[in-house]
């Protein structure tokens, strides 16, 4: 059976791709189809678009640009909607991580970018998810200098839950799956795992009130939509990012606000 | 020209405070009239740029990436050392610089990992200070493991995450600079040339990579912080765009490049699935805290393992042979990563491999699964017999340490490594030479300093596990802020540096022209073709092993493909915008330069160490043979043209407080 499976893996794929081509900001862009035979299974989905590339070069086209960089899932540069899920079919992995296994001899896959106001196309694939990096420089950190004469680090013991609930929230790896994905374009599984992390930390305590405030206040200023807890963003997150760190953001801006 | 290392005097431990004691500094007013040009945004850049920041500098970072988050420093795994002894274990901050140069094979510089050692407690201090959520115990203080080559456990983590979150730090700190306006960030551009006026570095020409402009930046200093050259070799664990350029372009400029052979091959990473394949994944060396590295022990068995006949789990523990334990006993699984290394490729050599290509060896964690599976059952009162509780149990421990490196696995080789061991072979990873730098951190360049990866200085020939973390951070938040600022006091008076000069529009014409040689040159193949053949020799010639016939055979391939390569790249669209294959090109014409003095130096070195293991310089029973007597010194390259007219300058390296001895880990 083992055996049999393994077999069927290796055969090769003949794919249809159905990507989106722009060529720059200012373009309207749109759908082209295209063929592509050879794949393997054993590929990621990335190296399949490298092979493509290849193949549409040496015919004389010009490459589908598309962003990626570690090819591990841990940078966030990859992205890519891919059949209509942010970073494709396969659950909790990013894009570079995502294999050719997950599709079959024939398939049509369709390619787009991550869509979104707030992430516009620079070319192909690739879309500027700056205003991510601005709401961090609103509020994203703990205002202490790197004078090397802080405290011993273990002067301030923190609880063991406390600190694996804040390195979870601490793992996003900021790609954007969840503004992609929320129906609304939502960015507040983001805003909230960079909120989270820190508040569940004595260290970030302190300034948890000014930087919720203003952490919400960029995310709206940058033109991401409300959040209506469909949860679609959780599913969607290649880190499993809980929907549970929304609700504690809430909490702490509401309390932030009465302060306020 | 005569290198001067300028190491202070005095006693080891004195240096580093002595230094600081008598360095002349800027006054806060006078810093905000100097600027610093910090190129990269990894662990290195990003602590500096943010730290400079705060001291008042005004900083201009600049990413290739489309965030300064995305620095492929993000992708270390396994954690950070730092002699904090909190285990109580004998560490200390001698046992850390002592460690370090035994594990760099004695080719570091002393003063300048005593130094690391020194400050690596600080950074711990700062990163927790900083929010980076470190793995703790249930008591709440920070916990830690070991890594290889270390008989302490000193190393600080974050799950499988160490780097993500630490350099999420360095980001988070940068990002509160940003929105002061201390740094202005340079996201998507790339460095194409440095700038020198005067005899000193003042400046870059940078591609903004989504509008294709070329643009001139000026400042008072400029900071390399690229990181390393393993891309040289295509396949490596770093990202794929992860390059030489900048440390390149400083090296033609008159930066002296060091130690280019030294090189780390990473034993434990997801082993070679095809030729499609554009990059190679690490599994941290975190894992052999608790996974054994075993081949079959019979030929038969592991010829059956590879045609699919046999399944590992079916191979009893006494046909199993666990080479690291049996060679090296008193460090067994924790040796450092070249020795195992090349264990891995001994064995593989000899037909004990265990996947279709015959380049793997097993990474096991049943054992460790039972001893963790009997400790709980003991803790939580439950049957130690019952082998199924045993198992999930265990498993449950292996998750909550390694839950992330488990679950990359599964995605990229479609096996459960909690039920079947691991595969694994030796990988590019890290290199440890770079360009040179004297204890300033500054490159024979004045004003043109180069920290992390992308200088030499620290790791010798081999790098220890958790110590690239601990030495761009080091770099980074202590070390070049004190010595920037004794450059830079002279100039205070200077005000803003001009980009009208003529030494500007000299560096940007050859830009431009390099580029517009690249789209119009009507080639036929694509830049990936040539970087995977220059791959396969660095790999064939210039990789694991040695010999004086192959790394001449490299020489004069890696020079034709250069020449082949200018005569029939083919760069398509417009360098008017944003263009991946101009970038790609612009790279890969640099690492066909580098590669050559790369083979070219480790031609020269006539000795084994580290990661350089020339096969003609080892002992009956496999282990390189050093040579003190001739090749106790750096090797620092001065550019002339072309690679092959490198000239070879040596720095000696004294030892005062670390004996040379025959590296030993059995």
């Amino acid at each position: 059976m083992t055996f049999d499976l393994k077999t069927f893996k290796f055969k090769k794929m003949k794919l249809t791709l159905k990507i989106w081509r722009q060529k720059n900001a200012q373009d309207k862009g749109a759908m082209v189809d295209y063929q592509i035979d050879g794949i393997e299974p054993d590929m990621s989905f990335l190296e399949m678009l490298d092979v493509f590339n290849q193949d549409l070069m040496g015919k004389g086209g010009e490459p589908v640009a598309f962003d990626h960089d570690c090819r591990e899932g841990i940078c966030g540069m990859c992205s890519l909607y891919i059949n209509g899920e942010a970073h494709g079919p396969d659950r909790k992995v990013t894009t570079c991580q995502l294999h050719m296994r997950m599709f079959n001899d024939g398939d049509t896959i369709t390619i787009e970018p991550f869509r979104a106001g707030a992430f516009p196309v620079v070319k192909d694939l690739v879309v500027d998810r700056s205003a991510f990096d601005r709401i961090q420089h609103a509020g994203g950190f703990i205002s202490v200098n790197t004078s090397g004469n802080t405290i011993d680090a273990n002067t301030i013991p923190v609880n063991k839950q406390d600190a694996d609930d804040a390195f979870d929230a601490a793992t996003c790896i900021g790609c954007g799956a969840c503004v992609a994905t929320c129906k609304n374009s939502s960015a507040m599984l983001f805003v909230a795992a960079k909120v989270s992390q820190y508040a569940l930390l004595p260290q970030g305590r302190i300034e948890a009130t000014d930087r919720v405030l203003n952490m919400v206040h960029q995310m709206d200023a940058e033109g991401f939509g409300n959040c209506t807890n469909t949860g679609a963003c959780e599913v969607e997150c290649p880190k499993g990012i809980s929907l549970e760190n929304i609700a504690r953001m809430n909490r702490e801006y509401m309390s932030a606000s009465m302060k306020g | 020209m005569a290198l001067d290392s300028k190491i202070p005097n005095g006693p080891i431990s004195d240096k580093w405070t002595d230094y600081k004691d008598h360095i002349n500094l800027v006054n806060p007013a006078n810093k905000r009239n100097l600027d610093v040009i910090i190129v990269g945004t990894g662990l290195a850049g990003g602590s500096a740029a943010a730290t400079l920041a705060e001291l008042g500098y005004n900083v201009k970072a600049f990413c290739f990436q489309d965030s300064p988050r995305r620095a492929h420093s993000i992708a270390a795994q396994g954690g950070i050392n730092a002699a904090k002894n909190y285990q109580g274990d004998g560490d200390s901050v001698f046992r850390l610089f002592y460690d370090t140069v035994k594990g760099g094979d004695y080719r570091s510089r002393e003063a300048n990992v005593h130094r690391l050692a020194e400050v690596s407690t600080n950074i711990i201090d700062q990163c927790v200070a900083q929010g980076v959520p470190f793995a703790r115990e249930y008591g709440g203080l920070l916990d830690n493991r070991s890594f290889g080559g270390t008989l302490v456990s000193r190393t600080f983590y974050a799950k499988g995450q160490t780097g993500q979150q630490l350099l999420l730090g360095a980001y988070s700190a940068m990002n509160r600079q940003i929105g002061r306006g201390k740094i202005t960030m340079h996201s998507r551009h790339e460095m194409l040339d440095l700038v020198i006026v005067d005899g000193k570095a003042r400046g870059i020409i940078a591609r903004n990579l989504v509008t294709g402009e070329i643009e001139r930046h000026s400042a008072h200093a400029v900071v390399i912080a690229s990181g390393g050259y393993g891309n040289v070799f295509f396949l490596s664990t770093n990202a794929m765009g992860s390059n030489a350029t900048a440390a390149w372009k400083i090296h033609k400029k008159g930066a002296f490049f060091a130690n280019p052979c030294y090189t780390q091959i990473h034993p434990t990473c997801i082993p070679v699935s095809g030729d499609h394949q554009a990059k190679l994944t690490l599994m941290s060396e975190s894992l052999r805290n608790d996974g054994r590295i075993w081949v079959p022990a019979k030929l038969e068995d592991a010829k059956a393992i590879r045609e699919g006949k046999l399944k590992p789990t079916q191979i009893v523990e006494a046909d199993r042979d666990y080479y690291l334990e049996r060679r090296y006993p008193a460090f067994g699984n924790l040796v450092p990563r070249d020795v195992a290394s090349r264990a891995s490729k001994e064995r593989c050599d000899a037909g004990f491999g265990v996947n279709k290509t015959g380049e793997a060896v097993y990474l096991d964690f049943a054992a460790a699964i039972q001893r963790y599976g009997k400790e709980q059952a003991h803790i939580k009162g439950l049957d130690g017999n019952d082998a199924e509780v045993i198992v999930k149990l265990g498993t449950d421990v292996v998750a909550n340490k390694y839950g992330n490196l488990f679950q990359m696995y599964e995605k990229i080789v479609d096996e459960n490594p909690y039920a079947t061991p691991m595969m694994i072979y030796p990988a590019v990873h890290y290199t440890m030479g770079g360009t040179w730098v004297d204890y300033n951190l500054q490159t024979t360049i004045p004003g043109c300093f180069s920290i992390g990866e992308s200088n030499f200085s620290d790791h010798g020939a081999n790098r220890l596990g958790a110590s690239a973390l601990m030495q761009g951070l080091a770099d980074g938040y202590f070390v070049l802020p004190y010595t920037i600022g004794d450059y830079l006091s002279p100039d205070i008076k200077m005000g803003p540096i001009s980009t009208d000069s003529p030494e500007f529009a000299a560096a940007e014409k050859g830009v431009k022209e390099q580029i517009e040689k690249f789209m119009n040159n009507n080639g036929t193949q694509s830049v990936d073709h040539f970087h995977r053949r220059l791959g396969k020799i660095m790999w064939d010639k210039v990789g694991m092993a040695r010999n004086a016939k192959g790394l001449n055979e490299a020489i004069t391939e890696i020079a034709a493909l250069r020449e082949e390569f200018y005569k029939d790249v083919r760069v398509p669209g417009t360098d008017k915008g944003f263009n991946q294959e101009l970038e790609k090109a612009t790279r890969v014409a640099d690492f066909l330069e580098l590669g050559e003095l790369f083979a070219k130096d480790a031609l020269h070195r006539n000795e084994s160490c580290g990661g350089h293991f020339r096969e003609e310089y080892q002992s009956a029973d496999g282990e390189a043979q050093r040579d003190d007597e001739n090749f106790a010194y750096v090797a620092a390259w001065e550019y002339k043209g072309k690679p092959s007219d490198a000239v070879l300058h040596k720095e000696d390296l004294i030892f005062d407080n670390v004996k040379l001895v025959t590296r030993s880990y059995k």
